[in-house]
């Protein structure tokens, strides 16, 4: 379906394909079971709702979904950076085998922007504006390295050309109001590259640039993850994107992952009715004239999440049993899971459409 | 407080990806059907300060409205053998250099700054409003004039041009209304230009004009009762900086004049036995204290309650 | 920037113009003539209207005015009509001993409200938070002119730590300033707090966490040269508002500044004393007003870097 977007990627992504049932013993990445909840006045709300999710070493992994599914909060969790009043109330995330829940705050900080780095949406208020953007990117260094501050200068300054930033040396001194907004984007991405850390999430990297400026910032972000050795955690909510850069894909909705498959398999062999309307939401190159298809109703409130599965309620396919109790993740093969019932009897075996 | 085997996180004030707002605004976010008055209400029943400021703020209304029968005393009758008598069970507070008994002149005080806190107040937001609402509707000429004088009023210290109005004015309570009327519209003005100039570009406006509702009624009537909850918060600004100021321009003798009792005006009577008789000049002060702070502490409070009518 | 200082000083300057018209005709239409009361009414209706011509009283007000605003830029206010004296030099004289009062309030405002509100908003809904918060509305609600009698009785009069009233060493000007600059401080707390909460909403605070910086290198670091950038004005803004409260404080301790020749001035009727240090006291506000707009721009990068 989206192959065509994808093509040019589709022969050396073979491989990896294959080499990505073997790779699971090198996690970088292993969050299994992540409950964070947040206890708000009106009750608690179940932002992310037992959530596991593997990346792999040297991977491009996506997390897709409407806004409000808890895609950002997966990731918040992760860095421990969730808001008031959220906390992480279950689970486990091991960052290259270490566990990070529990970890004291101290530990954590040594993490963040170290081994695990972030990118934002908002590249406009993502910088504080006050301060050069060179200053901004040394102190990433100079928190995590035992390094002088014309060492962390020169470092910075390496990077800045590493992602594309021209006149590297004179934009050190820019403050962030001087450039635009593709360039705060690749001075966002320098600092989270210049400790090389083991994980780097972009959360909605794209989201606020135009596109030709997307195009450039994610094929950055691929060169960075290939040449280097960190993985990518993206989330979106853009399939567009994900099929651009990501090899394998979480889906999520309120809160859980609906379906998860390696990119090609998650694209040719969609199963699951909120991916297939999330798929059929972007508008297709190939045909003139159409409505964009639309999935009916809204995210449902997470303080009143319907009885069943949680789609049930906007789902074209619901059955009376959807509405009773929740489907779990059924292996569908081919590494490709899916929370929904009408594949429930593809249980274990490959099952093609 | 919590559980322990529940992970608390330290780090606060991101805002998460949730259908919510920010987590910290949740107990900024309206409730569904929450009018102005039950969130002041919830916050009366929460914050037993704004409570009892409330409760400080009704009595001494109470007390200025039924001095007489409080006090089997004359606010202006002097005594002699009562001159400065200090406190007894006949005088709770003792008596002044003329012998008038000083807890009934305090009570009657009450009525100044009582009334000062209200009138001048609701003049000169009357006048500040009306003035705001032109300039933001009509803009052009208009709107350029009007806040052009507020900018020249906010510029000058509050206090020392009531001073001046009370001066050319002669001084007297009626002169300190019209000060602090001349001189405490401007903010208003200003606060309400603003709310107007975005009421006017919201929809239900446009919509009033469209059909062609006459302007008065499209001010008075869609754009002014949106401005409400802007108007509460600059009166609980407003009300106690007049109490203030009224007592600061009858402290320099400028403002209540004698034989009217005003807490201001106490003070600087019964500056000269501060020393031998302090209990004279500490309890008006006491008296203004006790009354702004309270209207502060209630102010500060209603201020929180209606934080989200003021967002845009 | 350049622009920017230009435009900012070509604002103040017709908001000065027409401070000082309302002053001028608000203090002139003063039933009180001054003739009479420079001659204590005994004398000749005759002599009166010769007085009055001589003075250029006759003439309309805007020329009044225009007369005396071009004598006023020359240092002239006139003469004090109680004392005799020349108006410029008796401001000359009290000016120093005013800003010496205001500077010394603003560094007492300062040196507690900064700190309380850092602390309130840090410890935002704590009992710390709310202590500080209860104080400083304290503080705004406190009648000057009581605190000041309040804190002679209690510290010079009873504990004799401090003189009650006068100005011959910086002692002199604990009490002053303290009374004065509590206010201030009130003020500044709130602000500052108000500030540093908002400002730790942003997203290159969440950035900041990000990187892996501590709660205290977020907050001093990234949050507070943000926060303060309001707040530095709003305190440049208090120097000039402290001048005008020293209205107050200065009769009080009996400090022989601008306010104080304001206060008696006011009393004795004395015109073109009133005048001259009201409009004095406004012009340095306005004044006062103008620089903290430029230390914005200075401090804020948005605008000193174009």
């Amino acid at each position: 379906m989206m192959t065509n977007l994808a093509a040019g990627r589709a022969a050396d992504r073979i491989m990896d394909m294959a080499a990505d049932t073997a790779a699971e013993a090198q996690e970088m990445l292993a969050i299994t079971d992540l409950k964070t909840h947040f206890f708000t006045q009106k009750g608690v709300v179940p932002a992310v709702d037992g959530v596991s999710i593997r990346i792999p070493e040297k991977q491009v992994m996506g997390i897709v979904g409407e806004s409000g599914c808890g895609k950002s909060v997966t990731a918040m969790s992760i860095l421990q950076l969730v808001s008031r009043p959220g906390r992480i109330v279950g689970g486990s995330i091991m960052l290259d085998g270490e566990e990070l829940v529990g970890k004291s705050v101290k530990e954590m900080r040594n993490i963040r922007g170290n081994k695990v780095s972030v990118i934002f949406q908002e590249p406009m208020t993502s910088l504080n504006p006050v301060y050069t953007v060179g200053r901004q990117v040394s102190e990433a260094i100079t928190v995590h390295r035992q390094v002088g501050k014309q060492e962390a200068r020169q470092q910075v300054v390496e990077m800045f050309k590493a992602v594309g930033i021209p006149e590297a040396e004179r934009r050190f001194n820019s403050f962030p109001h001087q450039l635009s907004g593709g360039l705060r984007q690749r001075v966002m991405i320098a600092m989270a590259m210049v400790c090389q850390p083991k994980l780097m999430i972009a959360d909605e990297p794209t989201t606020a640039l135009d596109v030709t400026i997307e195009a450039q910032i994610l094929h950055l972000m691929r060169r960075l993850e290939e040449k280097s050795n960190t993985s990518i955690m993206l989330i979106t909510h853009n399939m567009g994107v994900v099929a651009e850069i990501c090899d394998f894909v979480y889906v999520m909705y309120a809160g859980k992952v609906m379906e998860q498959a390696p990119v090609f398999e998650l694209f040719d062999h969609t199963k699951h009715p909120y991916t297939k309307g999330l798929l059929n939401s972007i508008p297709k190159p190939t045909e003139e004239k159409q409505r964009l298809y639309n999935i009916k109703g809204m995210v449902p409130n997470l303080l009143r999440l319907p009885k069943g599965c949680r789609f049930s309620p906007r789902c074209e396919y619901a059955m009376p049993e959807c509405r009773e109790r929740e489907p779990e993740l059924y292996d569908c093969g081919k590494n490709h899971k899916v929370r929904c019932f009408l594949y429930q009897k593809d249980q274990g075996g490959g099952a093609d459409e | 407080m919590q559980n322990s085997d529940i992970l608390i996180l330290n780090d606060q004030n991101l805002p998460p990806d949730l259908g919510l707002p920010p987590a910290e605004d949740i107990d900024a976010e309206l409730l569904d059907n929450e009018t102005m008055g039950d969130r002041i209400k919830t916050m009366l029943r929460k914050n037993k300060l704004a409570a009892a400021s409330f409760v400080v703020i009704v009595l001494m209304c109470l007390a200025a409205a039924f001095a007489p029968f409080l006090t089997p005393y004359e606010p202006n009758k002097t005594s002699l053998k009562d001159r400065l008598a200090p406190p007894s069970r006949e005088h709770i507070l003792g008596c002044d250099e003329l012998g008038r008994d000083h807890f009934t002149r305090l009570l009657y005080g009450t009525r100044v700054s009582v009334m000062i806190g209200l009138f001048p107040t609701s003049v000169a937001m009357i006048i500040g409003t009306v003035l705001g609402l032109f300039a933001g509707f009509y803009g052009g000429k208009i709107d350029f004039v009007i806040m052009r004088l507020a900018d020249v009023v906010l510029a000058f210290p509050s206090l020392l041009l009531a001073m001046v109005v009370s001066y050319t004015l002669k001084g007297g309570i009626i002169s300190i209304f019209l000060a602090l009327a001349a001189v405490k519209w401007a903010r208003t003005a200003r606060v309400i230009r603003a709310q107007t100039l975005s009421m006017k570009e919201k929809e239900f406006v446009e919509a009033a004009r469209s059909l062609g509702v006459k302007k008065s009624t499209i001010m008075f009537r869609h754009i002014l009762p949106n401005c409400l909850p802007n108007l509460i918060v600059l009166l609980t600004l407003n009300i106690p900086e007049s109490i203030l100021d009224e007592a600061s321009l009858s402290f320099l003798g400028i403002g209540a004049q004698p034989p009217s009792t005003s807490w201001g005006l106490m003070v600087f009577r019964c500056k000269p036995f501060l020393f031998e008789y302090p209990w004279l000049a500490i309890a008006p002060g006491v008296a203004i204290l006790v009354f702004v702070l309270a209207f502060n502490f209630l102010g500060d409070g209603v201020r929180d309650a209606l934080d989200p009518y003021l967002k845009d | 920037m350049a622009r920017y200082i230009i435009k900012r000083i070509l604002v103040a300057f017709p908001v000065l113009i027409a401070v000082s018209l309302i002053l001028f005709v608000l203090l002139n239409v003063v039933p009180g003539d001054p003739v009479t009361v420079m001659m204590r009414e005994h004398i000749k209706p005759e002599l009166i209207e010769v007085f009055r011509e001589r003075m250029g009283l006759n003439d309309p007000i805007l020329v009044q005015f225009g007369r005396y605003m071009v004598n006023a830029l020359r240092g002239d206010f006139g003469m004090s009509y109680k004392l005799q004296r020349d108006v410029s030099a008796m401001i000359r004289e009290a000016f120093p001993h005013t800003i010496k009062l205001a500077i010394y309030a603003a560094l007492v405002a300062w040196i507690i409200g900064i700190p309380a509100g850092i602390l309130s908003a840090v410890k935002q809904n704590t009992l710390v938070d709310r202590a500080f918060m209860s104080f400083s509305l304290m503080g705004v609600s406190l009648p000057v002119f009581w605190a000041g009698l309040l804190m002679q009785y209690l510290f010079a009069f009873k504990l004799g730590w401090l003189p009650v009233t006068g100005y011959y060493s910086p002692r002199y000007y604990i009490l002053p300033a303290i009374v004065l600059g509590w206010q201030s401080a009130g003020t500044i707390a709130r602000l500052t707090r108000s500030n540093l909460l908002e400002v730790m909403k942003n997203d290159y605070i969440r950035t900041a966490r990000a990187k892996g910086l501590g709660e205290t290198v977020v907050v001093v670091g990234h949050a507070l040269k943000n926060a303060m950038l309001p707040v530095v004005t709003m305190m440049a803004m208090q120097v000039a508002g402290l001048l005008g409260g020293a209205v107050m404080t200065e009769s009080i301790f009996g400090i022989p500044g601008l306010g104080r020749i304001t206060v008696d001035a006011m009393g004795t009727r004395d015109m073109p004393l009133l005048q001259g240090s009201v409009l004095f006291i406004t012009a340095i506000i306005i004044i006062g007003n103008m620089v903290a707009d430029l230390l914005y721009a200075f401090l804020d990068p948005r605008i000193r870097v174009e």
